[in-house]
């Protein structure tokens, strides 16, 4: 950039954030006029253009892609026990996944959930970096997909350029409109996949084609879709840089062993072009390390930062420049790997591959995955074991207790039986831990499938069975066909 | 904003909400414009070129253009917020929205909707809807709400809340479909006046509390018992000579096994000689006369309904 002209006439004021001269700062000799830009606050868009790249690791991000989204476009049309087999009916608060029928009562297996993939999150990054931001992140996943539509209808990389410097002419707005259409297209069936998880897909699918969904299912479709538009199409590496909070506390996890994409410097330095004929010797008598100066792995960077200077937090570990690297090392006939998955410590003190993996089993990594795996036995173990129904009992409180008969004490309860099951169940009641306490309305209660059901229950006790006051009393209710007991807490009221 | 008592605080309120959203505006505006000198190494190396303790630098990262365009959407959001929806002190918003008119609408949208489901309750006698499962549903609802504090959620009541579930003979009045509309409607008063008067006898209240207790076979002294019976002649204006009750007055009958105002000697003693007032509240005001025709029908429903002869019999 040109040194600034008489900064006095083209600024109103100076924030001092310039150099004082000490140690870094030491090239800033002559005056300040000489040694500074004017800049504005805000830092301006920088389009970044990557370039394509084929090779290992981008065929495994193409499977990733591939894999998560047959699962999430393909899971809402899958059929089970005459339903949709993944829907998540917000109206009537029943959660299907596959035969499991949950309740918001049983959010916490959602925390399970949660807490899982936090602490995966946790594991595959103390041991390999960004692995999640690199191949799995939607973000990354759906940027994928929106540059394969980019470059199949404007080019590669120095084709999209020329086409953005171009005139307007026919040819760009085209090209341009094309593939913001299929973007849109892209977005809004993404938009309403997402919202075939809500409301039945087939239905919805009807809906749109007659565009009579409800309100919340177009905002949904359009503002999902517009999100999907936005951020894979227009924000792209500014949600990571910017937007995304894993991309900041990743780095905590991150440690000297931790496997990251590195620029092997011994080897590489001093970077320069040389002749394809040059010898090792060669080239290295004229100060050449491998590096041959191509910057294509700054090219095919989807962040726009140069790998070459070591770890940076734009990184996320795509191993787009390891690829490149590779094939331009091909060309070169030199080893492959100047760049590669590494770690600083594998760099610094030239471990071998499998010294590195020895380095794996580290206090860290051993306590994420116990703690992972803790959590896995926990969830899946009261998922197995879980009662397949739920009771809520609630003691009426307009009367505490009344004298039925000839000195019978007798308390009533409501309670609300829930079936997690997809059939009709029939269920039995009774009561223990008062003396002489029973149940004297109908014991056998049947629930429809996945319905809920509030019942009167009247419990009896003998008015000399215990002093008065409030004595702890606990509902035993029995599913049928084995699935188990529950036992829920109450109280007997005596009066004086 | 009727918290305010004062006229001046909504417009104190409404001046620095605005003042400081324009404010907002303004600092944008001006960051927007400026331009500040770097150094000239700043843009490469991301460094202010500050120096500390040897080797630490300052980083310099500004933020990227269109975040500040967010933060302007934010102000424009507002504006645009405060222009439609009350929040600037006293004024009510371009909307007129509130939480009072939101749950009218709300209200007059569900009696739109289930409009006809009562029309077709309402064409059918509560005899007929109380073998209605909908009806009873939408009753047992009703019933739960509005009744269930008092006579229990299983209608069978407590002390001195009535058994809605006996049959008509332990009923204070008719158990039909009019008497129960006309008593959830407009209430009911019951009074027993105190009998301590007519009594004055040292041992009358105990001698009639047994004879009472003998109508119902429940345990007595027999001696008790033979002496109050001539004394129950006060008792009989209201509770009948052979103290079946007479549902015209709302009088109990005395000769089953259901107590009301709780059994024994001590419970009986207590009524004789005080009285009892009791009050159903008129519901009238909390349920539509449709409403109180589906919880009639519920009512009916569950101290049991007499078998269909008639459809079987027309055949």
């Amino acid at each position: 950039m040109p040194p600034d002209p008489p900064a006095a006439s083209t600024r109103s004021r100076v924030i001092p954030i310039v150099a004082l001269k000490t140690g870094a700062a030491d090239e800033l000799a002559g005056s300040e006029g000489d040694s500074s830009v004017v800049a504005s606050l805000y830092q301006a868009d920088k389009k970044i253009y990557a370039r394509s790249v084929s090779g290992l690791f981008s065929r495994w991000r193409w499977t990733l892609v591939w894999a998560t989204q047959l699962v999430f476009y393909g899971i809402p049309w899958l059929s089970l026990n005459d339903r949709q087999a993944v829907l998540f009916e917000l109206a009537s608060r029943r959660f299907y996944i596959f035969n499991l029928v949950l309740y918001p009562q049983d959010l916490i297996y959602l925390t399970g959930l949660l807490v899982i993939s936090a602490l995966s999150l946790f594991l595959f990054t103390a041991v390999a970096g960004r692995l999640w931001c690199g191949y799995a992140c939607p973000q990354t996943v759906y940027t994928e997909i929106f540059m394969w539509v980019e470059r199949k209808i404007e080019g590669d990389r120095a084709a999209r350029m020329r086409l953005d410097n171009a005139p307007l002419s026919f040819a760009k707005v085209w090209r341009k409109g094309a593939k913001h259409a299929v973007w849109i297209a892209i977005g809004l069936w993404t938009g309403f996949t997402f919202v075939g998880y809500f409301t039945p897909i087939r239905e919805l699918a009807q809906d749109v084609q007659s565009l009579s969904m409800g309100p919340w299912e177009w905002f949904w479709i359009v503002f999902y879709g517009f999100a999907t538009y936005g951020n894979a199409g227009w924000m792209r590496e500014q949600v990571c840089k910017y937007m995304c909070p894993y991309a900041r506390f990743q780095s905590a996890m991150f440690d000297r062993d931790t496997l990251i994409v590195t620029y092997d410097e011994a080897r590489g330095e001093g970077r320069g072009v040389r002749s394809r004929s040059d010898t090792q010797a060669q080239y290295q008598a004229k100060g050449l390390g491998d590096c041959i100066d191509c910057g294509l792995c700054v090219q095919v960077c989807p962040t726009g930062i140069d790998i070459r200077n070591g770890l940076q937090y734009e990184c996320i570990s795509c191993s787009a420049c390891i690829d490149v690297c590779n094939t331009v090392m091909d060309k070169m006939h030199y080893p492959r790997g100047l760049i590669r998955y590494s770690t600083p410590n594998g760099m610094r003190l030239k471990l071998s591959t499998a010294a590195m993996v020895r380095r794996v089993l580290r206090p860290r990594v051993l306590i994420y995955t116990t703690a992972l795996l803790t959590v896995c036995i926990a969830v899946l173990g009261s998922l197995v074991t879980r009662t397949p129904f739920k009771v809520d009992v609630v003691r009426d409180r307009g009367a505490m207790a009344r004298i039925v008969g000839q000195g019978q004490i007798e308390n009533v309860y409501r309670l609300q039986i829930m079936n997690a099951t997809e059939k009709s169940q029939q269920y039995q009641l009774s009561v223990s831990g008062m003396p002489g306490a029973r149940v004297v309305s109908e014991t056998s209660v049947q629930v429809d499938a996945a319905a809920a059901r509030w019942v009167a229950v009247r419990v009896q006790a003998p008015a000399d069975a215990a002093g008065s006051g409030s004595h702890p009393m606990v509902f035993q209710i029995t599913g049928s066909g084995g699935q188990g007991v529950l036992a829920e807490k109450s109280a007997f009221l005596v009066p004086r | 904003m009727s918290d305010f008592i004062n006229g001046f605080w909504p417009w104190y309120v409404a001046a620095i909400s605005l003042v400081s959203i324009l404010a907002c505006a303004l600092l944008l505006w001006i960051a927007g414009k400026t331009k500040v000198q770097v150094r000239a190494g700043a843009v490469d190396d991301n460094t202010t070129g500050h120096v500390w303790d040897e080797n630490l630098r300052e980083l310099n990262n500004p933020l990227p253009r269109w975040w500040m365009w967010l933060f302007i959407l934010t102000v424009i959001f507002s504006l645009a917020y405060l222009a439609i929806y009350p929040g600037l002190g006293s004024y009510q918003g371009a909307a007129k929205w509130s939480t009072q008119s939101e749950h009218k609408d709300d209200i007059a949208a569900l009696q739109v909707q289930v409009a006809p489901l009562y029309a077709e309750f309402s064409a059918k006698s509560v005899e007929a809807l109380a073998r209605d499962p909908r009806a009873l549903a939408i009753g047992e609802r009703q019933f739960m709400n509005t009744c269930s504090q008092c006579h229990g959620s299983d209608g069978r009541g407590s002390k001195s809340y009535p058994d809605l579930t006996t049959g008509n003979a332990a009923w204070l009045g008719e158990r039909s479909a009019a008497h129960i509309v006309q008593t959830v409607t407009n209430g009911r008063t019951g009074m027993m006046p105190p009998m301590a008067a007519a009594l004055p006898g040292a041992t009358d209240v105990t001698d009639v509390a047994h004879y009472v207790l003998s109508l119902s076979g429940s345990p007595f002294n027999e001696v008790k018992a033979f002496n109050g019976k001539q004394k129950f002649a006060v008792c009989a204006a209201c509770h009948g000579m052979d103290g079946k009750g007479n549902k015209a007055l709302g009088a109990p009958n005395l000769t089953d096994d259901y107590w009301l105002h709780g059994w024994g000697e001590a419970a009986i003693v207590n009524i004789i000689k005080n009285g009892k007032a009791n009050v159903m509240p008129a519901q009238a005001p909390k349920l539509s006369a449709d409403q109180i025709h589906v919880v009639a029908a519920y009512v009916l429903s569950i101290g049991g309904l007499p078998p269909v002869a008639s459809a079987t019999a027309a055949k």
